[in-house]
């Protein structure tokens, strides 16, 4: 399968759409671009499978390079493993909804649905490359369409309409500007940490991945640039003390922008952190492990709390993926086989749930006018399906088993009940713990606002989701309740790349006795 | 040997030409109509980049005193593009101008004189060059003659500008006394390093960091940038910034290869200063023309960094950048200059709710300021990430780290001018406006620069296969 497809088709509808007529031309086009998309990320798993079934078990499948800037020795490299491929299933899944979402965006809906193609272009290359400056180039290429999607289209928190007590006002474009300078900043470190990789490695200069792999990078230098290539990355999944961008640029964005924020953007740097600074570094990653780990276990905490404080329900899911992306951290940190390969999971569950989430809350928001749980009540009556919806990602968010919540979360625990140490063990006793925070705060909000009676008479007259919300709304629920369900088939999926990673990584990453 | 001669100088020929023949029609007896000089021009300019491709080899004249190669021959043809650029977009405000072809004949002298200076092989001819090009350009800065800040403008350029050249001659005078030669290839040879000569480089590295407005030398630009002519301020920032990066590259990797070791840290530091001065004046600037103009300042800083990567990679992604940043900072200028002279309105907010009533205005100016940023897919940030890559190759990561940092700050502002166009709104935006035919080709011009220059691989590789290196 030649994988650039995935990169150009998003392309090609964002060209296309700038020729469409009229709003309902400009949203069929990017509904077929996005069907497109999911098809043939649905087909690149059948392939997958297919190759690993009859017995090609090299680390990448679809390779493809093609000699970009040769004097610098950069490619264009890109190559999937059972990581990408679910990582890409996961993008086309949230894209195919947000598009769905957006369906009535205004205005400049041409604008949004092309800025929106143009980030998912983006995400599906970073997810394929295999060499460092084609995937820098991809993550940097969404901040202008992060920028321009929450500054135009966003609605930040106007204390005026909300209430006194929902916080002070936040503009939308003062949001956009504060993410964009804030991954912009993790960019930067990312950036230094690359070029540092380049200049040591043996032999010709290069930023192929699977060639820095087989080097044996000193550890003086792991010491000076895993942190940068970590931190940089770790800005993206909004590691403490650097997530600040988060509460105001997910609460900002448009729901579909939320949605493929949360959902995708937030995975780029757990994925950046497993696949280049773990990878390519092992050495540094143990050295680093014990701050990883407490900034993660800080993550979750203080996320899992500041959640409970928060009134607007975008805000508590923003603040509760602060915790829930800790866990991404946390088990990247613990080094662990089965601790990675929860957050690998956690990676996909949380982006299914947060998407999903936001997506209630969007259509919510859009019918009621206000995010504010104490605003909000008795909405089962009145839009039963919206309502179940929200309770199906709450439940997954709090980690109901048969959702995929659940499975990400106990991996992950088990994974790092494996490292000995009391530092390790406390940490995993304060992750599980924080479990109960956020029942605390799904179940209150869910109790105000889906449960209870009716709290203004005008809602009565609301009506329940169209088509196309509940098109999205089924989609990611099926998505988080296969994984629920039967969740082998997703570890068989991300088993061999994450194995790939630690016996890579090798004698390097033996930190436990087992 | 005339042939060869003529051959070798087509380029400045071309130029010299074209100025005469504006010469010709100024003084003959037809009165042409405005609109049909400006039409003619661009096409005469046109022409002249189309002729400067044509290919030749390497050669050396008068002695050693003029030199061009294939590398020089692509710098010129970048500074003709830039010209021609700068030239479609100056239509709106020159069709109500009197003085079409004084502008343009000046215009040529100093790309005439820019010519010159990137194909000196002598400390003289260099020096002719440069003046040659900075005494029209002193008389372009006041070209709004009505207006009391462009004139304000010429006399702080011209006495920035003597004051560099004063710097740079008395550099040259105690190169000449340390080392007996006005000649580039035999001062290599003659380079000891010793405290003597390195106070003639210092001088002769002031000249030119006047030029490339660095920091200490930048105080000049922001007042010359807001005070000239949109099109003049676009021709100082590009063109003239280019050209002297072209022969500043040149010397410090040739003449002064000897001496690298010290201009290294001198380099470093100058970089710094300047990318960190640069970028937070910017922060604050209310008028874009200012804003243009320290933000050319930082981005002198990013070259600089190139600068001193000491490599092939150095010397091609410096001119690779300037290559970017001729479609970036052109296509940047191009929107506010025609703005002002279809409405006046220069500052940021003026520019609030522009989408609503020119978006692809304001599209081309998103796209240009984005890549003056360094944000891909545009040029901006291949060029970027080359020039500190060559810097990296150096191993100084305190220096790439600063250097990273400031590529952050410097989105803050860029940003804020495109939070304005898309985001804010007031209720009087500018309204829609007609852009006719000659700057709709230049800022097309720009934007597939833009586009292409960065994803086409083959475009860094034709340049890097040119470069001598070090």
């Amino acid at each position: 399968m030649n994988l650039s497809l995935l990169v150009l088709v998003p392309l090609i509808t964002a060209v296309a759409v700038v020729f469409c007529k009229g709003p309902g031309g400009v949203r069929w086009v990017s509904l077929a671009g996005a069907t497109v998309q999911l098809l043939l990320s649905f087909g690149l798993l059948a392939l997958y499978w297919k190759e690993r079934a009859s017995g090609n078990d090299t680390a990448f499948l679809f390779e493809y390079r093609h000699a970009w800037f040769p004097s610098w020795n950069i490619w264009y490299h890109v190559g999937v493993d059972g990581i990408s491929v679910a990582m890409i299933l996961l993008t086309a899944l949230v894209m195919e909804a947000a598009i769905l979402v957006s369906w009535a965006i205004k205005p400049m809906s041409r604008e949004f649905f092309i800025l929106l193609h143009f980030l998912s272009a983006g995400a599906y290359g970073f997810f394929l490359s295999l060499d460092l400056f084609t995937l820098f180039f991809f993550l940097e290429v969404s901040v202008i369409p992060k920028f321009l999607l929450i500054g135009i289209w966003g609605s930040g928190r106007k204390t005026a309409n909300d209430g006194p007590s929902a916080g002070p006002p936040v503009a939308a474009p003062d949001s956009a500007m504060k993410l964009a300078l804030m991954l912009m900043g993790g960019s930067a470190l990312v950036f230094v940490g690359l070029i540092g990789l380049y200049y040591n490695t043996a032999g010709v200069h290069s930023f192929d991945l699977m060639s820095i792999a087989q080097m044996h990078i000193p550890l003086s230098v792991q010491r000076v640039f895993f942190p940068f290539l970590f931190v940089g990355f770790g800005i993206f999944t909004a590691l403490f003390p650097f997530h600040t961008w988060v509460p105001d640029g997910h609460s900002s964005a448009p729901t579909a922008a939320s949605m493929f924020l949360a959902g995708i953007s937030m995975k780029l740097g757990g994925y950046g952190c497993l696949r280049v600074a773990l990878l390519l570094m092992p050495e540094g990653a143990r050295e680093y492990s014990p701050v990883i780990i407490l900034l993660a276990t800080i993550a979750i905490v203080y996320g899992a709390f500041a959640t409970m404080m928060q009134k607007d329900l975008k805000y508590m899911n923003a603040y509760s993926s602060i915790s829930h992306c800790g866990f991404i951290l946390l088990g990247i940190g613990m080094l662990t086989r089965t601790a990675i390969a929860g957050a690998v999971m956690q990676m996909i569950s949380h982006g299914l749930m947060t998407a999903l989430f936001f997506a209630a809350i969007g259509m919510i928001y859009e019918r009621t006018h206000t995010r504010l749980v104490q605003q909000l009540g008795g909405l089962l009556k009145i839009m039963p399906f919206i309502s179940t919806v929200f309770v199906i990602a709450g439940l997954c968010s709090l980690g109901l088993p048969g959702l995929s919540g659940f499975v990400a979360e106990i991996t992950v625990f088990m994974g790092s009940w494996q490292r000995a140490g009391e530092m390790y063990r406390l940490a995993t006793i304060l992750a599980c713990a924080s479990i109960v925070v956020t029942a605390v705060y799904i179940l209150r909000a869910t109790g105000q606002a889906i449960m209870g009676p009716v709290k203004e008479p005008a809602y009565n007259r609301l009506r329940d989701a169209t088509w196309n919300e509940k098109l999205a709304g089924i989609l990611l629920g099926a998505g988080i309740i296969a994984i629920g369900v039967a969740p082998f088939w997703l570890s068989d999926l991300l088993g061999p790349g994450v194995s790939a990673i630690m016996d890579h990584a090798g004698a390097a990453l033996k930190v436990s006795g087992h | 040997m005339w042939a060869d001669i003529l051959f070798s100088l087509r380029q400045e020929l071309i130029v010299t030409g074209i100025l005469f023949l504006l010469l010709f029609m100024k003084i003959g007896a037809v009165a042409w109509g405005t609109e049909g000089i400006l039409y003619f021009v661009n096409l005469l300019l046109l022409a002249n980049l189309i002729l400067g491709f044509f290919p030749g080899g390497d050669s050396t004249l008068f002695s050693g005193m003029f030199h061009t190669d294939r590398l020089i021959v692509l710098e010129k043809n970048m500074l003709n593009l830039a010209t021609l650029i700068v030239s479609l977009q100056a239509y709106s405000w020159l069709k109500e101008h009197r003085q079409v072809l004084e502008f343009y004949m000046l215009l040529l002298s100093t790309l005439l004189g820019f010519f010159f200076m990137i194909s000196a092989g002598n400390l003289l001819i260099f020096y002719l060059g440069l003046e040659l090009s900075t005494i029209p350009l002193a008389a372009l800065s006041s070209f709004d003659v009505e207006k009391r800040q462009s004139s304000e403008a010429a006399m702080k350029f011209i006495l920035s500008s003597a004051l560099a050249s004063a710097l740079l001659l008395f550099g040259i005078s105690l190169l000449y006394g340390a080392t007996g030669t006005l000649d580039f290839s035999a001062i290599a040879g003659r380079l000891d390093g010793s405290a003597f000569q390195l106070f003639a480089f210092i001088l002769i590295l002031s000249g030119f960091a006047f030029k490339i407005s660095a920091v200490p030398f930048h105080l000049w630009t922001a007042d010359v940038y807001e005070g000239s002519p949109v099109t003049v301020t676009s021709y100082l920032s590009v063109v003239s910034k280019g050209a002297v990066f072209f022969i500043f590259i040149l010397v410090l990797y040739t003449v002064f290869k000897p001496m690298a070791g010290s201009w290294y840290k001198i380099i470093v530091l100058l970089s710094v200063l300047t990318m960190v001065t640069g970028n937070l004046f910017a922060l604050r600037q209310e008028n874009l023309k200012r804003l243009l103009a320290f933000s050319s300042i930082a981005q002198s800083g990013f070259i600089l960094a190139g600068v001193t990567g000491g490599s092939r990679g150095g010397e091609a992604s410096v001119i690779f950048f300037i290559l970017v940043y001729i479609f970036s900072n052109l296509g940047a200028f191009g929107v506010v200059s025609f703005i002002s002279a279809q409405t006046g309105k220069e500052g940021i907010q003026d520019y609030k709710g522009l989408y609503g009533t020119n978006p692809l205005l304001s599209w081309v100016m998103a796209i240009s300021l984005f890549s003056l940023a360094g944000i891909p897919p545009t040029a901006g940030f291949f060029g970027k990430f080359f020039l500190l890559m060559a810097a990296a190759g150096k191993g100084n990561y305190v220096f790439i780290s600063i250097a990273a940092l400031n590529m952050v700050i410097s989105l803050y502002y860029y940003l804020r001018v495109i939070k304005a166009i898309f985001m804010d709104s007031q209720p009087e935006p500018v309204e829609r406006l007609k852009l006719p035919l000659l700057p709709k080709v230049a800022l097309l011009v720009c934007v597939v620069g833009i586009v292409v220059t960065g994803l086409v691989g083959g475009i860094y590789d034709y340049i890097y296969s040119l470069s001598i290196g070090f």
